[in-house]
């Protein structure tokens, strides 16, 4: 293996110099490493970030998002859209036409049956698919001819690329799958492990959670590439190992998500055998107001429910003045540095839905005071905490388990006491914090606390559904097992009509306009949701590793069949 | 000695089963959703259809008597089949078909059988776990040994200055700390450990021998450290005993005493500790493999305990029980055999 | 021969006493005595006391507020650095330096050593009362092994940290009405490490009480009629005390580093509470540039178990009467 990689590295280094990568195979091997390991090769069975990105280096979907967000066509000829025919006006249906000539990794053709073969396989009630979510509001997905797909939807759709269009809704091959559909998927570990795609690698040894042995495809569209002949997928350990593997010892190429402080960062990039990259997406570091009362001595079921208010955080000025005692830059400089950017922002990103809101980004504790003062809260009883009719401004702060996070927690917390408001930290194991189990009082949907920070983003490039969580009705209740996507128990008419609105607008223009006041209500207007930094993600590569481009939109080895070595 | 083994045998299978039953309730009330690495973007409807995809719907006595059921009878019978098929050891048995596509333990994060995971992760655990406890119980019993037999000499105090150090920093500090000298400043070793590395010839042992160093020592540190005091306790005791005066009076070398006698007496309850940690091996060491990545059995539960992978923890607490209560009666019989004095009937 | 008188006088002169009898010396001073004439003993035991009365007294002599912030003065060294590097950063009103949000490292290792101390000692306590208890019945009482070891089978099997999340869901909200939210944790904490480390300390002793019980003094106690309390605790208790005191030793070490464990996978103390544990795994990525961050807490822990080590190498040798003396 190793004699026959480097003979076909001499090969191209002689032979064929000037286009050194322009040989499928030419430059050896390839070495990623995940700190969180991959578990599964199928999106549709496992929701996680990690699964998905190993798996977008084997499947593929009909069209993906680029580094900017813009859509680019994959397996399909072109992206539709209402201008080239591709997307009915009426907005109800979808054209997709896949590229001529596309062969599955066994050599066999890729036709519009695995497209419709693969929508059947997500939407069958008893598989349990993850990405159940993107092919929501479809009535039917229909082969037209042997390279024609059409989508169509119930109801008007403006953003029609849910289904097929991005990492998380790749096609697999219905050959391999035809017997794993509903129930039966969990059984088909196999085809799970190793499946057929059309991307430019192909799987020859996995090991669930520990380490993916992949080569490069024989069959892949562009017979120049992919330049490496394999790759080495490891998992496992902590961010700081799998920096240093890449930063200081130059072990391996491309290390994923590097979420590490600022200093710790630089000093390992300063060993010069890789550079960390870093790209924004829509990630939010956000504090989230209670509007519900979480005491303990209320009665379970009243307890972080709407038909209990919160004592304070129920006034518009407290929320404000929380907000103006904190110093977003500083915490970007402590937490994120280069990775992270202060924000007022839910919806930080696409330009054309960010709103231009930079009104907290200056820090103002005596502006706060005064708000507190005017408000009626003033230290009645001097013991540094202020009070009104009896009711303490102390505060409960939970989060998730996580070195920034913690630190950000203790600088808030001295911020908060400068304006007079005690606070009582929390930290929980993120597998709970985010895990959805009713009996445990810790979630973050069962919010038992006064405020809580943590991130959240939307996929692709549209915020339409991402903002309608927060519609009256939608918060997590005792009657819906503490499941809903409302954490703050907001709720306004005003904000539910224009979601309503949204939701039948096509024009983009306009649905920019809306989308950027629905955010405007979030965050300026009524303080509910506290946006602290607009987090980017630093992953980092080796010097000698060239085509890397860094991609928030889309899994990030998106492009991994660009990737080459970079020669001395 | 033999009715012994025989009752605690007999008696083993409740108590397993009461181990097993207890492990179970415990994670059911354990707060934690499989869905919990999910991203925040999926809906709750779509987890909730997942979950019930994995059968988290059933009332918890259903899920406990099928998961009992895959893991005392479907799984034994594919390893029987294995055994006659494939095996080299029994493999001129008639082949057996017993499995017949039954569901098998199912892990939720891979959605495959659970046992084969855990086949894939036994090479490394031995490599690098059992042969840190075997290094260190080997360092461990002569300097116990010899520091008792010299107290308060200079080794005996440089062998306890060491090893309470090595015992009382954590190997989550002695791992970087490791990596950062060898691998990072001197670039002698690899910082990560590659299982797919397979040991055929000289150089390639080589290899295996460079990236499991590091491991190894981390964790034979804890272990010397902890069996080496107990050692070291135990032949004080024993070094005073009239019967260690008789022994010399009676002109018997050194040696003899020292060996013979004093140290079959003292291995006594050292001999508990060590076949205590025997079945930690299979827990494996999850800090350690961690650091450097050997993913292995411990950082198979680590991972699998964080997603809330319920049949692969109960599975992986379920052997590692099994292994405990083996080697319980493995100690009790050495006790026996060691000292004839107990008698347990 | 011609004065045997005088000689039996002086004989007898010899043999009475000059002045009085001393009085009798209690055992606890001979206890005492030895231990005084074991050198690591008294180092142990006094660098312990010096670390208690540290951590005790400490803060109220180094008043500065460990979760005080103060970025500006964030990353500082500590001043004996500035012997070597002219360049460094450093601050007399800072003698350990500070870490990266700016918080003080002497005021952090005094609240962080009160803890840790606390923790520790409670935890060690406790697992090593339970496993005195267990072991000691289990092996005394023939009835009772059985369910005993069974028992014990069953919590070395028990995974810790979905026991701990278990704990942590039932227990915090009452702990924390009865003791507040740090006393809360702390019962917690120590309830937890103390009941998931007990057993080894189980075996061992029961170990040794199998082999003991079958010797002859054991035999003779019973054979006048000793109850079993009292052979309990004046004959066999002594002479298991050497596995004992290693287990308390090493239980020391392990409840301290469990302690940060647990912090660190966010069961433990809420993060504005300093221990040393959690100050040593918060420093292991920057301890490259910042060696000092590990190597202050990471000593402490060091010496303290070596002191307690030390210290009950000591007692050991001292409560063993066939020791006495050498």
């Amino acid at each position: 293996m190793k004699l026959k990689s480097l003979l076909l590295g001499a090969v191209a280094a002689s032979a064929m110099a000037p286009a050194a990568m322009a040989e499928r195979g030419a430059d050896g091997q390839v070495n990623i490493i995940y700190w969180q390991a991959p578990s599964i090769m199928n999106p549709y069975l496992s929701g996680g970030t990690k699964d998905i990105e190993a798996a977008s280096l084997v499947i593929e979907p009909l069209g993906r998002y680029d580094p900017t967000g813009a859509l680019v066509p994959y397996l399909a000829e072109e992206i539709p859209t209402v201008e080239n025919g591709g997307v009915a006006a009426d907005l109800t249906s979808i054209t997709w036409k896949i590229k001529e000539g596309m062969k599955w990794s066994d050599g066999s053709a890729l036709t519009a049956a695995d497209v419709v073969f693969t929508a059947e396989y997500c939407m069958s009630p008893e598989g349990g698919c993850a990405q159940r979510a993107k092919f929501d509001g479809v009535t039917s997905v229909e082969a037209l001819d042997d390279l024609t797909v059409k989508v169509t939807f119930g109801q008007p759709t403006p953003n029609p690329y849910g289904p097929f269009m991005g990492g998380q809704s790749p096609i697999i091959q219905k050959a391999q799958f035809e017997n794993c559909v509903g129930a039966a998927a969990s059984s088909c570990t196999d085809q799970n492990f190793y499946p057929i795609g059309t991307g430019p690698f192909v799987v020859t040894d996995f090991r669930p959670n520990d380490v993916i042995s992949l080569e490069a495809n024989q069959n892949y569209r562009d017979p120049a590439k992919p330049a490496f002949a394999t790759v080495n997928f490891k998992g496992g350990g902590d961010a700081t190992a799998s920096g240093r593997a890449v930063l200081e010892t130059g072990e391996y190429d491309y290390a994923w998500n590097l979420q590490l402080a600022p200093d710790v960062l630089a000093q390992m990039a300063a060993a010069g055998k890789g550079e960390p990259i870093a790209a924004f997406g829509t990630l939010v570091e956000r504090i989230e107001m209670n509007l519900t009362n979480p005491s303990p001595d209320l009665p379970e079921g009243e307890r972080s429910t709407v038909a209990a208010p919160h004592p304070f955080l129920s006034e518009e000025p407290v929320r404000r003045a929380l907000s103006m005692a904190i110093d977003r830059e500083l915490l970007v400089e402590v937490g994120y540095g280069q990775a992270g950017r202060a924000t007022c922002n839910l919806v930080p990103a696409p330009a054309l839905y960010a709103s231009d809101n930079t009104d907290c980004l200056t820090q103002d504790i005596e502006g706060a005071k005064a708000l507190l003062e005017g408000a009626g809260w003033t230290d009645t009883d001097g013991d540094g905490i202020r009070d009104k009719d009896g009711v303490k401004l102390s505060l409960l702060y939970q989060t998730s388990t996580n070195a920034v996070r913690q630190d950000f927690q203790a600088l808030i917390k001295q911020w908060w006491s400068e304006i007079g408001v005690e606070t009582e930290l929390r930290n929980i194991d993120a597998s709970v914090f985010f895990g959805g189990d009713p009996g445990s009082p810790d979630t973050f949907q069962k919010f038992y606390a006064d405020v809580e920070m943590y991130a959240n983003n939307f996929d692709g490039t549209d915020p339409q559904s991402y903002l309608s969580m927060y519609r009256c009705g939608n918060e997590p209740k005792p009657s819906s097992q503490w499941q809903g996507e409302n954490i703050n128990r907001f709720c306004s008419e005003e904000y539910d009509a224009l979601l309503d609105e949204l939701a039948r607008t096509g024009e983009l223009e306009k649905r920019g306009e809306i989308a950027k006041k629905l955010n405007d209500m979030l965050t300026k207007e009524t303080m509910t949701i506290v946006p602290l930094v607009d987090r980017g993600r630093v992953s980092a590569r080796a010097m000698t590793l060239g085509g890397v481009q860094l991609n928030t939109w889309d899994s990030e080895l998106w492009n991994a069949a660009d990737w080459y070595r970079i020669k001395e | 000695m033999l009715t012994f083994t025989i009752r605690r045998l007999v008696l083993a299978v409740p108590t397993l089963l009461f181990i097993s039953f207890a492990i179970f309730m415990l994670l059911q009330l354990a707060p934690g959703d499989p869905m919990a690495q999910v991203p925040l973007t999926v809906p709750p409807e779509v987890k909730q259809q997942m979950r019930e995809a994995l059968g988290l719907g059933q009332p918890p006595l259903v899920q406990y008597w099928k998961w009992l059921v895959q893991v005392l009878w479907i799984e034994p019978k594919i390893l029987i089949d294995w055994l006659t098929q494939d095996s080299w050891l029994l493999g001129w048995l008639p082949d057996t078909n017993l499995y017949q596509n039954e569901l098998r333990v199912i892990s939720w994060q891979t959605r495959s059988p659970v046992m084969d995971i855990v086949i894939q992760r036994i090479p490394q655990t031995l490599w690098v776990v059992a042969l840190a406890y075997v290094v260190g119980v080997l360092i461990a019993i002569p300097i116990g040994v010899y520091s008792a037999y010299r107290q308060y000499s200079v080794f005996d105090q440089a062998g306890t200055f060491v090893t309470m150090i090595g015992f009382s920093i954590p190997p989550f500090f002695t791992g970087p700390l490791l990596i950062v000298i060898f691998s990072v400043q001197l670039g002698w070793l690899p910082s990560i450990y590659d299982t797919t590395h397979v040991v055929n010839d000289w150089a390639s042992f080589k290899i295996q021998l460079q990236q499991m160093i590091m491991p190894v020592m981390v964790l034979a540190l804890q272990t010397t450290a902890q069996i080496s005091r107990y050692m070291r306790a135990s032949m004080l005791d024993n070094l005073n005993m009239d019967y260690v005066r008789t022994a010399r009076a009676k002109g018997m070398s050194e040696a003899v005493v020292v060996t013979v006698h004093v140290l079959r007496n003292s291995m006594i309850p050292v001999i508990t500790v060590i076949a205590l940690g025997v079945p930690s091996i299979f827990g494996g060491a999850i800090i350690t493999e961690n650091v450097f990545k050997v993913n292995g059995i411990g950082q198979l539960l680590i991972t699998a305990l964080f997603a809330n992978d319920l049949p692969m923890v109960m599975t992986l607490t379920f052997i590692f029980a099994f292994l405990i209560v083996a080697f319980n009666l493995i100690a009790d019989i050495l006790y026996g055999v060691l000292d004839p004095r107990i008698r347990y009937d | 021969m011609t004065e045997p008188a005088t000689t039996d006088a002086q004989a007898i002169a010899a043999l009475q006493d000059k002045g009085p009898l001393a009085p009798p010396r209690s055992q606890w001073l001979d206890i005492w005595d030895q231990l005084k004439r074991h050198k690591g003993a008294m180092i142990g035991g006094f660098f312990l006391i010096f670390i208690t009365l540290a951590v005790l007294v400490g803060p109220y002599i180094w008043t500065l507020d460990p979760q005080k912030l103060d970025i500006r003065n964030k990353d500082l060294r500590p001043i004996y650095t500035a012997i070597w590097d002219g360049t460094a950063k450093t601050a007399w009103g800072h003698p350990f330096g500070t870490d990266n949000l700016g918080r003080d490292q002497l005021a952090q290792m005094l609240a962080g050593g009160r803890a840790s101390m606390a923790v520790g000692w409670a935890a060690m306590l406790l697992s090593l009362l339970i496993g005195t208890a267990v072991g000691v019945a289990a092996g005394y009482f023939r009835r009772l092994d059985g369910p005993l070891m069974r028992l014990t089978d069953l919590f070395l099997s028990l995974p810790i940290l979905p026991l701990l999340l278990v704990a942590v869901t039932l227990f915090r909200q009452p702990l924390r009405a009865n003791f507040g939210p740090e006393g809360g944790m702390f019962v917690l904490i120590v309830t937890i490490i103390g009941i998931t480390s007990w057993m080894p300390t189980a075996r061992i002793v029961r170990g040794d009480i199998l082999t003991l019980k079958e010797r002859e003094f054991i035999l003779a106690a019973r054979s006048i009629g000793t109850t079993s309390w009292k052979t309990i605790t004046r004959h066999l208790l002594p002479n298991v005390l050497s596995p004992i005191m290693v287990s308390a030793t090493l239980g020391l070490a392990t409840a301290i580093i469990t302690e940060s464990a647990l912090s660190f996978l966010g069961v433990g103390f809420p993060s504005d509470f300093p221990t040393w544990g959690k100050m040593l795994a918060d420093a292991v990525p920057r301890m490259v540039d910042f060696p000092e961050r590990v190597i202050l807490p990471g000593t402490a822990i060091s010496l303290t178990v070596l002191a307690v080590n030390y210290l009950g190498d000591g007692l050991r040798d001292a409560l063993d009467p066939r020791m006495r003396g050498r």
